[in-house]
């Protein structure tokens, strides 16, 4: 391109927005990003509208009665219809684990405690955490209660477990 | 597979962009085919696991046309931690079927464009985010929480688990391509801090730059190109559930030297145990028609993402019964000098866990053993295993979600 004298110079406004640099030799800047989803739990939403309730609602198959502790409108088992059954607000824990770090959304929280429990008659686990036991004093076995946060946060965390 | 390249595993590689990583590691392997040209190649497969690393959809594209491939044929494959795994085989598939004489398989990624803890959410993501990760989303939860359960059922312990990160941190000493080689006491490992109870630090792989390429061929062309191909002779692939809570607690899917009587009381897989792993393993069996894989393999690269996985990945491949992997490594059967080395080349433990790369990485390993090239692409023969026929290798997703096998052997 030829430079065309008197041809009007443009400008772009400016800003007060700069670049955060960490290395110029290979140039590293930080690079920002986040968005929010307009997110549906569409034929889950029963489960969370039940721990509004303080209820804790599982998913059992019409056909071959398989009970699930965790919401699956079909059956992994035989693919069927499941309908919605209350489950036991007592248990037991299968296993467990305490997070010393975590993922970054959680660190503030660690550590905590982690637990799948076991509830009689159930055929598969539920994934919550464990409150008011020591990190790392939970034991295999041992009997947990659900407890029910007052004002519900449409999370899977508006649940959590105590000693029985 | 006629030939295989690999960039470096490290904390990070700032001076490459994926491209450049994975372009280095393709030179590699073409240089070490030099009858093998570019024209010759009909296409390929791309793998990397996660967009959010990436930062950048479509990034394989940008793979393809660095390379100079473009306008053949490529695709990309994700399964999370199997993405590699999975990518191999579906570079197979493309010359099994006869659709390709030659197809390349790249693979990368680049982790280091998070902090760690960052890191951890993105992978975290890759368990159900409406029930499993808003609880406290971590990877290393889940696994320890199955490896806890594997320590009640069978009385693994954890130094049992600390034997694992001993042998492929001291192996990956000799393998220039490894992130993190270290020499360690079961002290060192169980003094790391604990990250999840009971995984330390030293448990856990790191998070990763690096890039492999592997490049396969049909028998015929393979023949063209060098004298030392490797036939793969086994397929195999698997599932499980998403939430490891759903999985179910029933029998055991048998190998032809168990019989039921050996887990009559064993509710499987539970979360103790990887069924997917089992049902790649028999697949992958039968198709080259092993019976006892302990006496018919020399070698196995498997996922060793935690000290725990291995130990239950003895198992799921059947290199011993379900509950025996404990005192498996304890027995030293593992080792270099063992009755079956397994992560001669470090593991992801110690070689590092790039996702994309991992599983390409592994199969160059098991090329290079099958080969008898060790000493010519590490720079020393320590890690070569005499006169290696037969290789598995073995590539492992979020809890065990999809798991891959493959059976390399020497021609
Ligand atoms: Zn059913």
């Amino acid at each position: 391109m030829s430079y065309e004298p008197g041809a009007q110079k443009i400008k772009l406004p400016e800003t007060e927005e700069g670049t955060v640099l960490f290395n110029v030799d290979p140039i590293i800047i930080k690079h920002h990003y986040e968005i929010d989803y307009i997110h549906s739990y569409a034929q889950d939403s029963p489960f969370f509208a039940g721990l509004t309730k303080k209820k804790l609602l599982g998913s059992q198959c019409t056909q071959c009665n398989y009970k699930f502790a965790t919401p699956r409108s079909h059956c992994m088992e035989c693919g069927a219809k499941t309908e919605w059954f209350e489950l036991p607000l007592e248990g037991k824990i299968h296993t467990w684990t305490t997070c010393y770090f975590g993922s970054e959304e959680f660190l503030k929280e660690t550590p905590f405690t982690l637990i799948l429990v076991e509830f009689e008659g159930v055929n598969t686990l539920f994934l919550s955490r464990l409150v008011g036991v020591e990190p790392g004093k939970a034991k295999i076995g041992m009997r947990v209660k659900a407890q029910f946060l007052r004002n519900c946060k449409f999370k899977p965390t508006d649940v959590y477990f105590v000693p029985a | 597979m006629v030939s295989g390249g690999i960039t470096k595993f490290a904390k990070a590689h700032p001076d490459m962009d994926f491209r450049y990583m994975v372009k280095q590691a393709f030179d590699y392997a073409m240089n070490d085919v030099p009858n093998l040209t570019r024209d010759m190649i009909d296409g390929s497969v791309a793998s990397y696991f996660s967009d959010h690393f990436t930062r950048q959809l479509k990034a394989a594209s940008m793979v393809q046309d660095y390379l100079g491939l473009c306008p053949k044929p490529s695709k990309r494959i994700e399964g999370g931690g199997a993405t590699g795994g999975l990518c191999f085989q579906a570079a197979w598939e493309a010359i099994a079927s006869g659709r390709m004489n030659v197809c390349v398989a790249f693979g990368f990624e680049t982790m280091s464009r998070v902090s760690t803890w960052k890191g951890n959410e993105f992978i975290a993501h890759a368990s159900d985010t409406n029930f499993d990760y808003p609880v406290g989303g971590f990877y290393t939860g889940y696994y320890a929480m199955m490896v806890r359960r594997h320590m009640h059922e069978f009385g693994t312990t954890v130094e049992q688990m600390a034997m694992v990160s001993i042998k492929n941190h001291g192996n990956a000493l000799y393998n220039p391509y490894a992130q993190s080689p270290m020499k360690l006491t079961i002290e060192d490992v169980r003094n790391s801090p604990m990250v999840a109870d009971p995984l330390t630090m030293l448990d856990i792989c790191t998070m990763s730059d690096g890039a492999a390429v592997c490049i396969l061929a049909s028998e015929e062309m393979a023949a063209r190109l060098t004298d030392k191909p490797v036939k793969i002779i086994g397929i195999g692939a698997g599932t499980d559930s998403m939430r490891m809570a759903d999985r179910p607690h029933g029998k055991v899917i048998l190998l032809p030297h168990e019989s039921e009587s050996d887990y009559k009381n064993l509710k499987y897989p539970g979360v103790h145990s990887f069924r997917g792993g089992r049902m790649a393993a028999k697949q992958a069996y039968e198709m080259a028609g092993i019976t006892n894989p302990l006496e018919e393999l020399d070698f196995v690269e498997l996922h060793d993402a935690y000290t725990s996985s291995e130990i239950q990945t003895y198992e799921d491949l059947g290199l011993c019964k379900y509950g025996e992997g404990g005192p498996f490594i304890e027995a030293g059967h593992s080792t270099l000098t063992g009755k079956i080395p397994v992560n001669p080349s470090g593991g992801l433990l110690a070689c590092g866990h790039p996702v994309g790369a991992t599983g390409l990485m592994q199969a160059v390993f098991a090329f290079w053993q099958l080969q008898g090239t060790i000493q010519k692409h590490l720079g020393n023969d320590h890690l070569q295993i005499k006169n290696a026929r037969r290789g598995l290798i073995h590539s492992h997703a979020g809890t065990g979600t999809y798991i891959t096998v493959s059976i390399l052997e020497a021609v």
